[in-house]
């Protein structure tokens, strides 16, 4: 079994509990990136890869990441939703690494949508 | 599908929609017969006959929409080379997926990068367990999140930091990685 090296779980459990306390429950961000088949097969894993960096660098706590399956909209995809609490979430589509990296900046960090890239507001179901 | 990682990602996600709580994904080469062998199996809801018949039909979906690409693309991408599909799977008994190809044939597609696929299932859904193995020939790799959900003790392991070691790990150690 690859294991995890001594140094990199002590340094990690370290920071993990230091950075504890600025949490205060919940997530304020919840970023959804969609991977059925179709978002796969148009790129959704890079999206998701994208979006796993700029939340290491960000050093935010607070910003939830998941996986979706198919929306209904194939042709749209790599397609992305992004819900800060208490607003309607934003529906993405045909993203890039650059457009996730400017949604990730001034959306999930700044809390203004980049309408440009937006397919629509408002709830959805996901299969 | 550009490779054979992007393939498993979409047949682990059919195990995540259908609630599985262990997913354990093998990727084994076997030298003497010059084949690769692909396994997905999960301990979710597992299907029925009735739709185990179906699932190599494209138009056939249990979800509200039309087409079920998933298992046709990978069965395509297996049968170009020579490998084929099978899938076993019962209600209530999980599912197995296995794909073969053909090592050597022109139509075998790259593995491509088992880290990224590792790591979007880890990332996406925290929640469930992952067992990962590779073997060529006698050569074993083995991650295993409940192993690593044990080491860290109470920190999660979606935390950008545990992620980060877990790519490091992969990077260094898995075999298949191209």
């Amino acid at each position: 079994m690859a294991k995890l090296t001594i140094a990199d779980l002590k340094k990690i459990k370290e920071e993990y509990h230091a950075n504890q306390a600025l949490r205060e429950g919940g997530f304020r961000v919840k970023i959804t990136v969609h991977m059925g088949t179709c978002g796969i097969a148009a790129g959704a894993r890079t999206i998701m890869n994208t979006v796993m960096e700029e939340l290491a660098k960000s050093d935010k706590k607070d910003i939830a990441i998941t996986t979706s399956g198919c929306a209904g909209l194939c042709s749209q995809e790599p397609m992305a939703t992004i819900e800060l609490a208490g607003e309607p979430p934003v529906k993405y589509i045909a993203l890039t690494e650059e457009k996730m990296r400017r949604i990730f900046t001034e959306h999930v960090m700044s809390g203004k949508p980049v309408k440009e890239f937006a397919l629509v507001q408002g709830h959805e179901t996901t299969y | 599908m550009e490779d054979i990682s992007l393939h498993i990602l979409d047949i682990a996600e059919n195990s995540i929609r259908a609630d599985a709580k262990t997913i354990e994904i093998i990727i084994a080469r076997d030298f003497e017969q010059g084949l690769l062998r692909i396994e997905v199996i999960d301990d979710g809801r597992g299907m029925d006959a009735a739709t185990l018949a179906r699932v190599r039909d494209p138009f056939f979906t249990t979800k509200h929409k039309k087409t079920g690409l998933g298992i046709p693309f990978l069965s395509q991408a297996a049968e170009l080379t020579g490998g084929q599909v099978t899938v076993d799977s019962g209600p209530g008994k999980g599912t197995r997926v296995t794909a073969t190809f053909h090592w050597a044939h022109v139509d075998r597609p790259p593995i491509g990068s088992m880290a990224e696929t590792i790591l979007t299932l880890i990332a996406g859904h925290p929640d469930r367990e992952y067992i990962y193995e590779e073997r060529a020939g006698d050569r074993v790799f083995r991650l295993d999140t409940r192993e690593i959900k044990n080491d860290i003790e109470n920190v999660p392991i979606n935390t950008p930091e545990v992620l980060a070691a877990i790519r490091n790990m992969l990077k260094e150690q898995m075999k298949f990685e191209m």
